[in-house]
């Protein structure tokens, strides 16, 4: 594998991005988590398939546009639902939730309209549902790295205000924070991330990345800053491990990326019970030696 | 003389049809303590969202420092503790002073990072409420009252002027009930940071607060302290159905 990623430029592309995506991914995730917005990355990412799925079928029948690149119409559509979600949030305000099922419903409408006008694109479309090794190509690789930059600078600059509205969004407006204005900017951002982990772990299973190392993470955690850390190692060895066996295996990455996160996430919650026993156990053998 | 911190002219809001608050006037200055009492449902929550420029009064005038409140930018002055602080998710992954910390996003700056002596403010500011070796434990895992006590360090820690608390107390325990009123008490005589507590425990405060405001969609009575307690059985009844007897008399002169 490791000469193989000399020799093959897929797989360059493939663990460059995937190595890019394990860090951001989970590191939004953590603030998606923690504000109980993990239903919204599914439903963008489902908005992303009715963009994808639009920009396969206008290759087919727009002979300008046959080379287009899927994901930009993909991130465009997702960044374009995000602001929808938003807007329907503010409109529903004490049902804000309800803003995300007629979101996905919508998207994945859309999609299934574009799938069944267009005839052939199967296996492209199965890349993009449940992700890819082969089919990461250069544009893809830079086009998920300027996501990545552009996520990295927002979590880094407003770090602070996105904690303090994670955590107490009452205090943080009583402290004269725009949370209206960071809000538009954090959904526009997690669509962002969600269309660009889309290529490697698949518009399914994208919302698992930016969850389930989150939730290992939050076990373990003490503060804020650390949960953040582990959930991006935990990405970070999720992405790696997923992506060697979809290689070797000739599997779908997002089944297998997904598949070790889980693997994670009980090895963590079963060596969180085994320390607590041993606690517990020491504690009663101090008590009974009291006696 | 200096401007008044709070003055509210004529203000009135409503939520929806129902009215909540009508015509209040109400004017905080430096150095001052007011107890905001009243019945559950008068409005005190109301009132405390308003000063703290949360939601716009219906009509009239807030002014803050001297300034229209919906210019009023410097609200690192005011330290703020809500009736609902500990209403968050206890799983969530932060340390004390990672949410102590989090009370100088506002004197920090948007896009900067918190600034070199952070660390110190958040020692001090936990010393000050007396919580100072609970610094790097996880939120989630402190008492009601513990708790309680992280959001008035995470009010303190920006130096405020104004310091505004609605219901502090609740899930504190008598005896630390007492103490975390005199830290109030403390802090506003000593430091001369100014105090508008919203509260029903009238008796265990009333040694501490110069000033009462009786709130009940309309304000009953604003004033000094002693006069507030001449007239304390009358507002009483009216409220409560009863007359509540006091059990000390604390005619404290206005020393502030
Ligand atoms: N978000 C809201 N929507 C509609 N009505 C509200 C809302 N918040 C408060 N009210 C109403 O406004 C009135 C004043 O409420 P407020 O919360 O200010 O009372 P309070 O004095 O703080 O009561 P408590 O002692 O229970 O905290 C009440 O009649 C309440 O029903
Ligand atoms: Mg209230």
């Amino acid at each position: 594998m490791i000469t193989a990623i000399f020799d093959y430029e897929f797989l360059q592309n493939a663990f460059a991005s995937g190595l890019i995506i394990g860090l951001v991914a989970p590191a939004l995730g953590l603030f998606i988590v923690v504000r109980r917005l993990a239903l919204i990355a599914d439903a963008l990412s489902h908005v992303a398939l009715a963009g994808i799925a639009g920009s396969l079928f206008l290759s087919q029948n727009v002979i300008a546009l046959a080379g287009l690149n899927p994901l930009y119409l993909g991130i465009g559509s997702s960044v374009a639902g995000s602001l929808l979600i938003d807007r329907l949030r503010e409109l529903y305000k004490s049902y804000e939730e309800l803003a995300i099922p007629i979101i996905m419903s919508g998207g994945i409408a859309l999609g299934a309209i574009f799938i069944s006008l267009a005839q052939g694109f199967s296996t492209d479309l199965v890349g993009y549902l449940f992700g890819s090794v082969s089919a990461v190509g250069r544009e893809d690789l830079y086009t998920i790295l300027a996501v990545a930059v552009i996520t990295i600078l927002f979590i880094v600059l407003t770090y602070k205000e996105l904690f303090s509205m994670s955590f107490d969004p009452e205090y943080s407006r009583a402290q004269g924070i725009s949370s209206r204005a960071l809000n538009i900017w954090f959904m526009i951002v997690t669509a962002l991330v969600v269309a660009g982990s889309m290529r490697i772990v698949g518009i399914l299973l994208v919302s698992s990345l930016m969850t389930i190392p989150v939730a290992a993470a939050m076990q373990i955690a003490k503060g804020f800053r650390q949960a953040m850390l582990y959930a991006a190692i935990f990405g970070e060895l999720s992405v790696l491990g997923g992506l060697v066996a979809a290689f070797y295996l000739n599997l779908a990455p997002g089944g297998t990326i997904v598949v070790i996160s889980i693997l994670i996430l009980l090895l963590v919650l079963g060596g969180k019970k085994l320390v607590a026993s041993r606690n517990t156990a020491r504690n009663e053998e101090v008590e009974t030696g009291e006696l | 003389m200096t401007e008044p911190l709070i003055e509210l002219e004529d203000v009135s809001y409503r939520y929806g049809d129902t009215s909540a608050l009508e015509h209040i006037f109400l004017t905080v200055e430096k150095g001052e303590f007011w107890a905001v009492i009243g019945p559950n449902g008068s409005g005190k929550s109301t009132l405390i969202k308003l000063i703290l420029g949360l939601i716009k009064p219906l009509s009239g005038q807030i002014r803050l420092f001297g300034r229209d409140a919906s210019d009023f930018r410097e609200k690192e002055k005011i330290g703020y503790v809500s009736q609902k602080s500990n209403a968050f998710n206890r799983a969530f992954p932060a340390t004390v002073r990672e949410v102590v910390r989090s009370g100088l996003v506002k004197k920090a700056g948007l896009f900067r990072r918190y600034p070199a002596d952070a660390d110190e403010k958040v020692d001090s500011a936990l010393s000050a409420v007396g919580m100072e070796e609970f610094a790097e434990r996880s939120i989630g895992d402190l008492s009601g009252g513990q708790q309680q006590r992280v959001f008035i360090a995470r009010a303190l820690i920006s130096n405020p002027e104004l310091l505004v608390l609605d219901e502090p107390t609740v899930g504190i325990d008598r005896k630390h009930m007492q103490s975390f009123y005199n830290m109030l008490g403390r802090l506003n005589r000593e430091k001369g940071i100014a105090i508008v507590l919203v509260t029903h425990d009238v008796d265990t405060v009333s040694e501490l607060v110069t000033h009462v405001a009786c709130v009940n969609r309309s304000i009953h009575f604003h004033g000094p302290h002693e006069e507030y307690s001449r007239q304390e059985s009358e507002i009483r009844t009216e409220w409560y159905g009863h007359a509540v007897r006091r059990v000390h008399h604390g005619s404290k002169a206005a020393d502030a």
